[in-house]
């Protein structure tokens, strides 16, 4: 006997090849209502003059395997994402139309934050969500949609109000957010509910076309196999069951209300992709051959405080100065277990050659700006290394003899400046005077670089300067 | 050239976006979320997509919509949000999606804490989310490198058509560094398998569903030639004073600098010790290991991670025991010291009787 073939909607493929077996017919079950859904989104795509740009979410469930039938374009997803898949295919082309199709289980229960933050986004996707009350293609088990007294394969004794909650309406839910714009629950028991989910789905396409943000049909579907019923008591027992629970209707249409949005598409040329990123082009410095004092050369710097004093920064004015000198450069502030006990420091390296470990356990220059500083990283200072300490604020003096050791009042002589928070800077000079690894000029030309508050760069130079002027007095 | 101190973290993005990434997926957690707060910054300038998203799982997700749709797409987390990420994750490897992927690694199991720690190894390099997949996993030292290799990774990724993952931890993410970023911004390849919005969608699908068992092995036993290829292709790996070495360590990330200082330090001793940093940890470069453990100077291999000892499983497959290969980890956020490494040379040395 030939083969009758039912005329398809041209949103379909005219030969399912991706279907294995049978490809003239679906997989679905007689009297299933995913076979309507299927069709009337067909016809809606045609004649909505949209097919070319569908994209067809294929979820987990038993629609599964939407994209044997739709000549559109598909991807199929893992259980419940599709409503983030979704979100990031309309952010990709917004141009196109997003179709989410969804069963209860993939929908409301796993993924059930997917789908109330994309509503809530006013993602413009459109979703259709087929609710049975069941899950179909796992084997006849509870989905959140089922009705309370309901027997499923994780539910024998019928579904309790005490064990696994009521069932859950989701476009009610969804409702109460501002972020959809359309929200309809239709039914598929008769040819008038039918007809009304023909005009839901095409409602809720239109509202994306249109750019007026999430809209979303669920539709009530039989499912007999699941039910164990044949098609016609699946119809009844729809009615008798899932309306009272799941009422039909439109729950919220603010499409009027709404202004079109359609993001603007920018190409930038190489030169403004830079100069949004605040990149600009110069040529690196080569580091200079000759130090002025050889024997400071390549240091390991701890600088140490508390947190506040502006530790870290001047830290990142010292490595970025180098930088800019053309030295390997790194900052690193403390980390990990070192963070506790309310001391703040980090490390710099400022070298003429590559930087391995950035952390050192025994830096060549230990900068304290407190007491507790001072006490605790003293001991770890390289022998002949150098020690700058504050020493407006700390009383106590080092204690050993094998290193070199610069006190600086630099609090005090901040004070005098009337930036008393500027004696990190204060800081910074000293140690460039003492130990002529970094140009002034370098260290002036890097402050608006690794200071955030712009409206401090100058009293920070003058922080800087009066450091600079302090050793220069003790040498001269 | 455009040189600039900048922290890693932050490099990463501006690398991307001269990358030509288009759009950013983000959950915020500790230490990764600076990444956030630079796409944050600065993907809108460009008029590219910067969305925070409900969940590390939606975030990898969203990843897999714009990559099927042919954009240049990332995401970035820390250990706990790679987890959640792992489902994602092979479904872009089964579908043959391109993106890239950064975990700035912290500390574990469980919540653990958001110190520096390598014990992503496993879960990123052996698969970590179901089925027969790799990723391409690339991993930085430097601040320097999330620049360059985040640019890599996206030519890697679309190369292969493969998920990408940049491996750092806290330290490389929070350390800042001279970058010099490149002048050009790169070309996207034409995707002929990319869904477009157009006509000829209709004979494209995104898919990693093959219910036919054979047609699944099919597909299966394609992935694993391609994984065979890149390993042919992409190994990468960086050298320092192996040439004559007679103690060889290895390690990567953070630790790879560690090393470093510690063989600086060896070698002012008069030590013939030398590091190999694997810069690609899939593919890993068990080949040149070969090498160094059969015909070379190399009498012993010393690993060392941040971790209980997961990428030295790699080293001694490697190796197959033609050499003795010791381990020596820091677990919790404990970042060993040059010092401490030394003093684990000189003890393997002792052990092995290497005349190092």
């Amino acid at each position: 006997m030939a083969k009758k073939i039912l005329r398809k909607p041209a949103g379909f493929y005219d030969v399912f090849e991706r279907k294995p077996g049978d490809q003239l017919t679906t997989h679905y079950c007689p009297g299933c209502g995913h076979g309507n859904v299927h069709k009337l989104l067909a016809e809606a795509v045609v004649d909505l003059g949209i097919q070319d740009r569908t994209i067809l979410v294929s979820p987990v469930g038993c629609s599964v395997f939407a994209f044997y039938y739709f000549k559109t374009g598909n991807i199929q997803v893992a259980h419940g994402r599709a409503p983030a898949v979704a979100t990031g295919i309309k952010r990709a082309l917004p141009h196109a139309v997003v179709v989410s199709y969804q069963g209860d289980g993939d929908l409301a229960a796993i993924g059930g934050n997917h789908i109330l933050q994309s509503a809530n986004r006013g993602e413009q996707i459109t979703v259709l969500f087929i609710n049975n009350a069941i899950y179909g293609m796992t084997g006849g088990q509870m989905a959140p949609t089922t009705v309370l007294g309901m027997r499923t394969t994780t539910t024998p004794y019928g579904r309790k109000v005490n064990n696994e909650g009521p069932p859950i309406r989701v476009v009610e839910l969804l409702s109460s957010l501002d972020g959809p714009a359309y929200l309809e629950r239709t039914a598929l028991w008769d040819n008038k509910a039918i007809r009304r989910t023909r005009t839901a789905i095409r409602n809720a396409l239109q509202c994306q076309i249109d750019g007026l943000g999430f809209s979303m049909v669920e539709i009530l579907s039989p499912c007999p196999s699941g039910w164990k019923l044949n098609p016609d008591e699946a119809h009844e027992w729809m009615r008798e069951n899932m309306a009272p629970v799941f009422p039909p209707g439109l729950k919220k249409d603010v499409r009027a209300e709404r202004e079109p949005f359609f993001p603007e598409k920018r190409e930038l040329t190489a030169e403004e992709i830079r100069a949004a990123v605040d990149l600009q082009i110069e040529e690196p410095t080569p580091y200079p051959s000759e130090l002025v004092k050889p024997e400071y050369a390549d240091p390991a710097i701890k600088l140490a405080g508390f947190g506040g004093q502006g530790v870290l920064s001047a830290g990142a004015i010292l490595a970025n100065a180098g930088m800019e000198q053309g030295f390997q450069t790194s900052w690193i502030p403390s980390y990990g277990p070192e963070m506790r006990g309310g001391t703040a420091h980090c490390f710099v390296h400022i070298s003429r050659h590559a930087i391995g470990s950035p952390t050192v356990s025994n830096p060549d220059v230990l900068v304290a700006f407190n007491r507790p500083s001072l006490e605790k990283f003293e001991p770890e200072l390289k022998p002949g290394g150098l020690l700058l300490y504050d020493s407006t604020i700390i009383d106590v003096t080092p204690k050993r003899t094998d290193i070199e050791v610069l006190a600086v009042p630099a609090t005090g002589l901040a004070d005098e400046l009337g930036f008393s928070r500027m004696a990190n800077t204060v800081m910074v000079g000293a140690y460039v005077a003492k130990t002529g690894i970094l140009s002034r000029e370098a260290i002036e030309q890097t402050l608006p670089l690794a200071i955030k508050r712009q409206n401090l760069v100058e009293t920070n130079r003058k922080g800087l300067a009066r450091g600079i002027e302090f050793v220069e007095g003790l040498e001269s | 050239m455009a040189r600039e101190f900048i922290k890693g973290n932050e490099a990463i993005v501006k690398a991307a976006l001269l990358a030509g990434c288009r759009a950013f997926y983000g959950y915020p957690i500790t230490p990764a979320s600076e990444i956030a707060h630079a796409a944050a910054k600065y993907f809108p300038r460009l008029g590219r997509t910067f969305l925070q998203a409900e969940s590390e799982i939606a975030s990898i997700q969203m990843v897999y919509g714009a990559s099927a749709c042919g954009q240049r797409v990332m995401t970035a987390s820390s250990s706990p949000g790679i987890s959640l990420k792992q489902e994602g994750l092979s479904y872009l490897a089964g579908s043959e999606l391109p993106c890239l992927v950064v975990d700035i690694m912290r500390g574990g199991p469980g919540l653990g804490n958001i110190a520096p720690e390598q014990s992503d190894y496993n879960q990123i390099v052996k698969g970590g989310g179901h089925g027969n997949y790799k990723n391409i996993v690339l991993s930085p030292n430097s601040a320097q490198e999330m620049c360059d290799l985040t640019m890599l990774a996206f030519e890697l990724a679309d190369k292969w058509r493969n998920p990408t993952v940049l491996l750092a931890d806290g330290y490389i993410g929070q350390m800042m560094e001279p970058v010099d970023f490149p002048e050009a911004v790169l070309e996207v390849p034409e995707k002929p398998w990319a869904l477009q919005g157009e006509a000829a969608d209709a004979d494209r699908l995104i898919n990693s569903i093959y219910l036919v068992p054979e047609i699944l092995e099919d597909h299966n036993r394609q992935l694993q030639r391609k994984y065979a290829k890149i390993e042919e292709e992409e190994v990468r790996y960086e050298e320092y004073l192996v040439e004559d070495a007679e103690l060889v360590l290895v390690g990567y990330g953070i630790v790879s600098r560690i090393l470093r200082s510690v063989v600086e330090r060896a070698r002012g001793e008069g030590r013939k010790v030398g590091l190999l940093r694997p810069i690609t940890l899939f593919p890993f470069p068990k080949v040149r290991l070969r090498e160094l453990a059969e015909g070379g100077t190399a009498q012993v291999f010393l690993v060392s991670e941040m971790s209980n000892g997961q990428m030295v499983d790699d080293v001694r497959l490697a190796v197959a025991e033609r050499i003795p290969v010791e381990f020596y980890g820091r677990m919790g956020g404990c970042v060993p010291s040059v010092e401490e490494i030394l003093e684990v040379v000189g003890e393997t040395v002792r052990k092995h009787g290497a005349t190092v």
